[in-house]
């Protein structure tokens, strides 16, 4: 089912965490909503439950306006992220619940729960866990069950509240893959919150980014990752160094230093962006890029990462350098040497703070 | 309360944990005398005067024990002790938990007010709490010509005993829960709203099943109190012998008539239904630490 979010606006005092928002969301699909803590991105998924009202806006299911639906009436799945078991019953009764709680007309019959219930607790592969309590679970499990108790009364839509957020590293990333497959199974039109750049990327069909309660992109996370719409985007996916300058015919300067002689149709002040494995340490003092002074270099595996302090123009700002361990720099750089940075790509948005406009 | 008294047992672990620990260990006489000191106290005024009171009670045999008790005026004043918390009990039942409901649920003006009056009965003298009610309603009061007028009696009899109980039970069952509503929040009720579950099925399935042993812990306190009350039930129950004398004012009639060994007896009744409070109350504490495991 396709959920559309129109014009939605909604203030907390003088704080705006939805403002003026126009989503749609295609049916079938796995969405991801990203963004920083206090984006509005939590506030959306609760106002599309229900358990939030807009000031103003609309929301469709499927075509109907459901702004003013009861959420017991919206057919939404809701899972949270601290689970929000009910700790005094078994996960059987958890998992059961939705259905016990239907008006007795249709209502299904015990037996009809009870194989009902064993099939989502095989669909979620915790069966052999029904007799127990919500405290004796591991938090993966947990959140397992909480997707089942939302599955069972066949939703709609299914809404997760950073499901994940509350989970060990490990554990998150088995869940994240656990979730996509089961998408793939149900193609049940979901919407999941996230912080995580990473989970967004990997888990989800289409990212839509947020930031102060706005949509700043929209796209597959391919699209979001390699051509990134707003300065925002492309510092909130994956590390970036950022370089703030004045780009002319003759390319981006920085102070006196030159980061890059190549064109990019900006004019005037500019934001100008490099990933760390973009980026070339050049052993000379004097010259062209960026002069900066190496303060640690750190190998792990396969990749050796360079962490450096800016020099002259660009004195107190920090950057970092990915190279692969194998380049003949990795092993010889040390601490304290002064180098300069050429970037192979940069990634340029007009400065909004200087320029007026975005 | 139930999260209070999980604390207590997560405590005695943690004490456990700290005497194991070289860097925690007081020496062995500083522990000593700390557990010397409050034991003693404990047992002076505490164990002592418990013993005393059915040692008293049993001092002229069991046959003078059994005539106390089972005496008219005893019998009558057990019936009104148990009318007064039969009726004072569920009331506070229904009006603690509507309370605690609406101060950890809603926002409303008045609320700190409310807070407040809750913990009225605790901080004011319970003479007073009887005092009050004199005032309004005995034939000199407010309402008091008009309620002669109308032949209803509440002042120097039952229906004033039971306001006064009601009175200084108050805070029993709410004081128990608002801390634990506040502490549970209202994400499972959200979720059980999600799966379509209607306002009292919420309430029934959800957010009473979580209070239970703290709404039970409550209700046996404020019986307790109820059938312990001395001061503001004196004020209002004129005393009467056979009519509007409860346990405790029963009690004192009998001690300032220097019968000495039925005042003990009676008192022993008051004594062992501390006793039981105790270890229901235990009991539920054990109950609800278990449930937090």
């Amino acid at each position: 089912m396709s959920i559309q979010v129109q014009n939605i606006h909604k203030a907390f005092g003088d704080f705006i965490a939805l403002d003026n928002l126009t989503l749609d969301f295609p049916s079938g699909e796995l969405v991801a909503l990203l963004g920083p803590s206090g984006c509005g991105k939590t506030t959306l998924l609760r106002v599309i439950a229900g358990l939030e009202q807009a000031d103003s806006g609309r929301v469709l299911l499927d075509g109907d306006d459901a702004s003013d639906t009861h959420v017991r009436e919206r057919q939404v799945g809701f899972v949270f992220q601290h689970y929000a078991l009910f700790r005094h019953m078994t996960v059987f009764d958890n998992v059961a619940f939705g259905l016990r709680m239907k008006p007795r007309s249709i209502r299904p019959s015990e037996a009809e729960i009870k194989r009902k219930v064993h099939e989502l607790l095989q669909l979620v592969q915790l069966d052999w866990l029904a007799d127990r309590f919500p405290a004796q679970l591991s938090g993966g499990q947990r959140q397992r069950i909480a997707l089942a108790r939302a599955l069972a009364v066949e939703p709609r839509v299914l809404l997760l509240d950073e499901p994940f957020g509350a989970l060990d590293a490990k554990v998150r990333k088995e869940l994240r893959r656990w979730l996509r497959r089961l998408h793939d199974e149900l193609h049940i039109t979901s919407i999941f919150v996230t912080h995580d750049q990473e989970e967004a990327l990997e888990v989800a069909d289409r990212v839509v980014l947020m930031n102060h309660g706005r949509v700043e992109q929209i796209g597959s996370p391919a699209e979001v990752y390699q051509q990134p719409a707003t300065p925002f985007v492309y510092g909130f996916l994956g590390a970036a160094n950022r370089f703030e300058g004045h780009s002319s015919a003759g390319g981006i300067a920085i102070g006196n230093a030159t980061l890059t002689a190549e064109q990019n149709g900006q004019h005037g002040e500019v934001i100008a962006f490099v990933r760390p494995h973009e980026l070339d340490i050049v052993r000379h003092e004097f010259g062209h890029g960026i002069p900066a002074r190496i303060s640690r270099v750190l190998t792990l595996g396969a990749l050796t990462r360079v962490e450096l302090e800016g020099r002259d123009d660009v004195a107190g700002q920090h950057f970092d350098v990915e190279l692969p361990a194998s380049h003949p720099l990795a092993g010889s750089l040390i601490a304290g040497e002064p180098v300069r940075l050429q970037p192979r790509s940069v990634r340029v948005f007009a400065n909004p703070e200087t320029a007026g406009a975005a | 309360m139930a999260a209070i008294t999980a604390n207590l047992y997560a405590q005695h672990d943690r004490a456990a944990l700290l005497e194991s620990r070289q860097a925690t260990r007081e020496a062995r006489w500083v522990k000593y005398t700390i557990l010397g000191v409050a034991l003693t106290f404990f047992a002076i005024f505490l164990l002592l005067p418990l013993a005393v009171v059915f040692a008293e009670a049993l001092a002229k045999g069991w046959h003078t024990y059994l005539d106390a008790l089972v005496e008219p005026d005893a019998l009558s004043a057990v019936k009104l002790t148990l009318l007064a918390a039969v009726i004072s009990v569920p009331l506070n039942l229904v009006f603690g938990v509507a309370a605690a409901w609406a101060i950890t649920r809603f926002d409303f003006r008045g609320k700190q007010l409310l807070i407040t009056l809750i913990d009225l009965p605790f901080s004011v003298s319970p003479v007073v709490a009887g005092l009050i009610y004199v005032l309004v309603f005995s034939s000199h009061g407010w309402i008091g010509p008009w309620l002669l007028e109308h032949d209803i009696k509440v002042i120097f009899a039952v229906p004033g005993i039971v306001l006064a109980t009601v009175f200084v039970t108050v805070p029993f069952v709410a004081r128990e829960l608002i801390p634990l509503l506040q502490a549970q929040g209202r994400e499972e009720e959200e979720a059980a709203v999600v799966l379509g579950a209607r306002g009292w099925q919420v309430f029934w399935h959800v957010t009473l099943p979580n209070v239970r042993w703290a709404l039970l812990y409550g209700v046996i306190l404020s019986n307790a109190r109820a059938m312990g009350e001395f001061g503001a039930v004196s004020v209002v129950s004129g005393h009467i012998r056979g009519e509007t004398n409860t346990l405790p004012l029963h009690v004192e009639i009998l001690y300032n008539e220097y019968q000495f060994a039925a005042a003990f007896a009676v008192a022993s009744l008051l004594a062992l239904l501390a006793l039981v409070t105790l270890a229901v109350k235990s009991w539920i504490e054990w109950r609800a630490a278990q449930a937090h495991d």
